[in-house]
Order: structure tokens, then C-alpha cells, then sequence
């Protein structure tokens, strides 16, 4: 695995300027979901900790990585199914009238 | 073995996908009318992931990978089930959550690869932990002053930025030491060690009505102390997903911050709280002029235009389904009814439309401030529901006033103005409110749901 600095700083820094072009555009009623959305894709960060822990590198490592995979799959579970709860609710105001 | 390279090719192909699903999904989220398929995209993206690493040849047991998994579907389900008004303090927890996986990540690879630890690799390791542990109990603190565990006024003592501000230099100081001596193992505790207790003494100060941008920030270090993780595993999806959820929290937290009137460095060394009003209570003793329920129903059904503005105080009071009640009870009647919520009002960015969407009040009507701000002066009636500061004019004609500069909705532009308030006391803030001495303004005193819930009758009554 070889760590190829330059191409890894290209990426974050054209990942970067995408997420403010595209983050900039999302309404501001929508910013909780939003960060509850950003939460839950941020929990891919479980991939690192499955490796870590398939791998069994040490004691130390496997128990250190099974804490994170727990942590990261109930950001994962949990900020899927609560954005999806909030976007559920927000309804423009059809032509149906109390 | 033999069947590797295939499998890696695989795999590569599946992280790829994943990305452009979890751009896509932030895309569509951009509008309210796309945003569940933007749910689904980065679900689907997510299953990719996860699963495309399940393939991974190096891994050898999955046994403890399956545990974990299934403990955090049983942790997570919950905590994606909670009440609406809570989300507030889930999210701070989901940041802890996603800071801690980071960190003890980190924590391991530096374990394995130690003392032979490249210098770059240390120097991102080292700020992948950091930003990590600081940001777990930071969140853990946040979510405990929202949940009202922890007190939510800010605490704050002599010399306080002053020692927060040695430890993170500490910290930084071991870290440096580390990458120019990676052999020095010893070290790592202080490195992961002291920026967790730096999480603790930086929301100590925080008050309440600065967890807006607070979760914001926090928000932003989890996703840096992701990216950093991707460029310690050498991996582009975690590097990618990293910087879109650090410039998803940036942009918040630059939001929040400008909503506020603080400065970007203000934001960035964690200094809240800090500004204690100075001789803001020389107002005069004075009483604003009251109303009834009888007199506020009235004057709302007499009203073409009514922009309602709610605050932090209508989610204490659970007001918002009366909100709806009313809402509903004036447009029957041809009122036209809007809402105008602040950047910063209620206890995260959003809050307050999530709450009122959650009511059934259709997102249409919900404006922020400068879109309803043009609205103000042709508007009728001004009902304030559990809001202050961001309705202070002292904000725009005040130089004196600690929240001069801020931008507010400009509510005394309204013909009359209602508050609904549980007294004539200052707000969080401290801070004297002349809107409510305004010969416009009327001040409805007592508890925001059972007021609402009054006019309603009254103006069901009226009608029958």
C-alpha cells in the first residue's frame, strides 16, 4: 500500500470545492437533515474499522476497531433512517385544504 | 488468493460507484421536492461500501465484524426513531459517535505501524486522533447541555482561553515531537489524552443559544478528522466523504456565524459565550402594553398579512402543533400566514422548519429571513412565539448594544407586533429587548402552547 500523497491531497481538495458548490445550494430548510445526511455518509469511515478488525493485526486493534464499527453503524443506521423521517415530513402545500 | 486481483478490481469499482452516489445524494438533497431520493442515493451508495469491503482479501475473520455490525444496528435503529424536538442533541451525539470511530482507528493504526511511522503519515495520524478525541467529547458535552443534563448557561472563569489554549498547544507540541521522532510511542496517550479533556473545557463556556454553531463546527472536525483517516489508509472514499461532510459543517458553521455577528476566528478557537452584557439592563423600568387571547384573536382575524416568528421557546413549549392549529384557523379565514425563521433560531441550523414541517405546515410557507424580510413592512401582524434576540431592532439602531451589527427579522417593521412571552425578563442573552416597549407591540404573557391554544378557541368561538 503505497501512499500516494499528491493524488490524495488532489482528491480531498476537488472533493472539497464540490461539497461547498453543492452544499451551498441546499436550501436552509432543509440544513438539519442536511447534517444529519453528512452524518451518516461521514460513517463510512466503517470501512477502515472492518479492515482493521478482519485483519487481526493484534489484540489491541481488534477491539479498538470492533468499538468503531459499532459507533460508525449506528451513525450509518441511525442518520439514514432519521433524515429520511424529517424528509418525509416537509410537504409543499397541495390543493387539498383542511 | 488466486482469485485476488479480480476481487480488487471489484472492490475499487464499488468505492467509485459509492462516491458518485454520495455527491448525487447531497446533490438531490438540495431541494426539498428530490431530497428522499438523495436518502436512497447515499444508502445505496453506503450498502456498496460496506459491502464492496466485506470482499477485502486481507480480511480473515468476520466473526467480530458481524457482532459489531449487528450491536450498531441495534444501537443506531433507536436513535434514528427519536422524537423530532430531540434532534438537536442526537446529532451532537452522532458527531461523538462518528469522532470516536475515527479516533480509535487512528488509535490502532498507530499501534501496528509504530515506531516505523512515515513522517507524513504521522503528522495526519496525529491530526486524524486529535481532531478525533477533541470533537468526541466536545459532541458528548454538546449533547449533554442539550439534553439538559449538563446545565445549558455558560460557565466561564478567569484565564479560561488561556489554559484551553496551552493544552491544545501541548497537544500539537507532543504531536510534532511524535512526527519528527515517530520511536517516541510514549507520547500517543498525551496526543489522543489531552484533546479529549480539551473537548470538555471548550463547551464548558458555551451557552445554549451557541450550539447552533457549535454543532456546526463539530460537524466540520468530524468530517476533516474522516478525511484525515482516508489519507492515513490511503483510501479516496473516505477522503471524499471526509471533505464533503467538513465542507458540509464549514458552510454551516460560517453560516451560523455570520447569523450571529461573530467573526470566523471567533468561531474557530471555540471562543462563545464570552461577550457578558455590558450595562445592556439600563433600560427603564418600563411595562409593555398587554393583551388577551380575546384581543390577540381579534386582531389576527382581522389581519390580511400575518408572518409568524418562531424561536427556541416554542419547542421548550412543544407549541408548535397549536402553532399549526392556528395556522390553520387563520388561513380558513383568508389570512395570509407565513413563518420567518432565523439562521440561528432554536438550538441547531434547521431546527425550527424541521419542527414545523413536523406539524404539517407546508414548507412553502416557511421563508428565511431575507426572503421575509421584504415582507415585514406590508405585513399585518408580527406573532413572535418564543423568540428574543433575533428580533432585537437594538441589533440595527443600537451601537451600544452587545448584538449590534447582528441581522434580525425585522419584525417592528410590521404593523403590530405580538409576543408571546412568559414575562417582561431579558432573554439568554441578557440582553433588553425595546421592541417590547414599542407602541405597536403587544406582549401576550404566559406559556407559548396553552396562549396559542387560547387564540385558537377564541377565534373557533368567534366563527360559531
Amino acid at each position: 500500500m503505497k501512499l500516494d500523497l499528491l493524488t490524495s491531497l488532489y482528491v480531498f481538495m476537488l472533493a472539497a470545492f464540490i461539497g461547498f458548490e453543492v452544499i451551498r445550494r441546499v436550501s436552509p430548510l432543509l440544513h438539519t437533515p442536511l447534517m444529519s445526511l453528512t452524518n451518516a455518509l461521514d460513517a463510512i469511515a466503517v470501512i477502515g474499522a472492518i479492515i482493521l478488525v478482519g485483519e487481526r493485526k493484534s489484540a489491541l486493534s481488534t477491539v479498538l476497531g470492533t468499538i468503531a464499527i459499532v459507533a460508525a453503524t449506528s451513525n450509518l443506521v441511525g442518520g439514514f433512517l432519521i433524515t429520511d423521517r424529517m424528509l418525509k415530513m416537509f410537504r409543499p402545500s397541495g390543493p387539498k385544504k383542511p | 488468493m488466486t482469485a485476488a486481483p479480480g476481487r480488487e478490481q471489484l472492490i475499487e469499482v464499488a468505492y467509485l460507484a459509492a462516491t458518485a452516489l454520495f455527491i448525487l445524494s447531497l446533490k438531490w438533497l438540495g431541494s426539498p421536492a428530490t431530497a428522499r431520493r438523495g436518502v436512497r442515493c447515499g444508502e445505496l451508495g453506503m450498502l456498496l461500501a460496506v459491502g464492496g469491503t466485506l470482499l477485502h482479501h486481507g480480511i480473515v475473520d468476520y466473526k467480530w465484524i458481524a457482532a459489531a455490525l449487528a450491536l450498531g444496528v441495534i444501537i443506531g435503529t433507536p436513535l434514528g426513531r427519536v422524537q423530532m424536538t430531540a434532534v438537536p442533541q442526537r446529532t451532537a451525539l452522532s458527531h461523538a459517535f462518528g469522532a470516536l470511530c475515527v479516533t480509535l482507528v487512528g488509535t490502532a493504526e498507530f499501534y501496528l505501524r509504530a515506531p516505523d511511522v512515515p513522517r507524513f503519515m504521522m503528522a495526519v495520524l496525529a491530526l486524524e486522533v486529535i481532531l478525533g478525541s477533541l470533537t468526541f467529547t466536545g459532541s458528548l458535552m454538546a449533547a449533554g447541555k442539550l439534553q439538559e443534563i449538563l446545565p445549558q448557561r455558560p460557565i466561564t472563569y478567569r484565564g479560561q482561553n488561556v489554559v484551553n489554549l496551552a493544552l491544545l498547544a501541548v497537544a500539537l507540541g507532543a504531536a510534532a515531537y511524535l512526527v519528527h521522532r515517530p520511536g517516541q510511542t510514549q507520547l500517543f496517550p498525551a496526543v489522543v489524552g489531552i484533546p479529549l479533556l480539551f473537548g470538555v473545557l471548550m463547551i464548558i463556556p458555551i451557552g445554549g443559544a451557541d450550539m447552533p454553531t457549535v454543532i456546526s463546527l463539530l460537524n466540520s472536525y468530524a468530517g476533516l478528522a474522516a478525511a484525515a483517516m482516508g489519507f492515513v489508509l490511503d483510501s479516496k472514499l473516505l477522503i471524499i466523504a471526509g471533505a464533503l461532510d467538513g465542507a458540509s459543517g464549514f458552510i454551516l458553521s460560517v453560516n451560523m456565524s455570520k447569523a450571529m455577528n461573530r467573526s470566523f476566528s471567533n468561531v474557530l478557537f471555540g471562543a462563545f459565550g464570552q461577550e457578558q452584557p455590558a450595562g445592556a439592563s439600563a433600560q427603564p423600568e418600563r411595562s409593555g402594553r398587554s393583551a388577551t387571547p380575546e384581543e390577540a384573536a381579534t386582531i389576527l382575524a382581522a389581519a390580511n398579512r400575518v408572518v409568524i416568528v418562531p424561536g427556541y421557546g416554542m419547542a421548550v413549549a412543544q407549541a408548535q402543533h397549536k402553532v399549526r392549529e392556528l395556522y390553520d384557523a387563520l388561513t380558513k379565514r383568508g389570512v395570509e400566514v407565513k413563518f420567518g425563521i432565523h439562521p440561528v433560531a432554536g438550538r441547531m441550523p434547521g431546527h425550527m422548519n424541521v419542527l414545523l414541517a413536523e406539524a404539517d405546515i407546508p414548507y412553502d410557507k416557511l421563508l428565511d429571513m431575507d426572503e421575509i424580510n421584504g415582507d415585514l413592512p406590508q405585513t399585518d401582524v408580527a406573532l413572535v412565539i418564543g423568540a428574543n434576540d433575533v428580533t432585537n431592532p437594538a441589533a440595527r439602531n443600537d451601537a451600544s448594544s452587545p448584538i449590534y451589527g447582528m441581522p434580525i427579522l425585522d419584525v417592528d417593521r410590521a404593523r403590530t407586533v405580538m409576543v408571546i412571552k412568559r414575562s417582561m425578563a431579558a432573554g439568554f442573552a441578557g440582553i433588553a429587548n425595546p421592541l417590547y416597549y414599542l407602541d405597536k407591540t403587544l406582549m401576550l404573557f404566559g406559556d407559548a402552547r396553552s396562549f396559542v391554544g387560547a387564540i385558537v378557541r377564541e377565534l373557533a368561538g368567534a366563527q360559531g
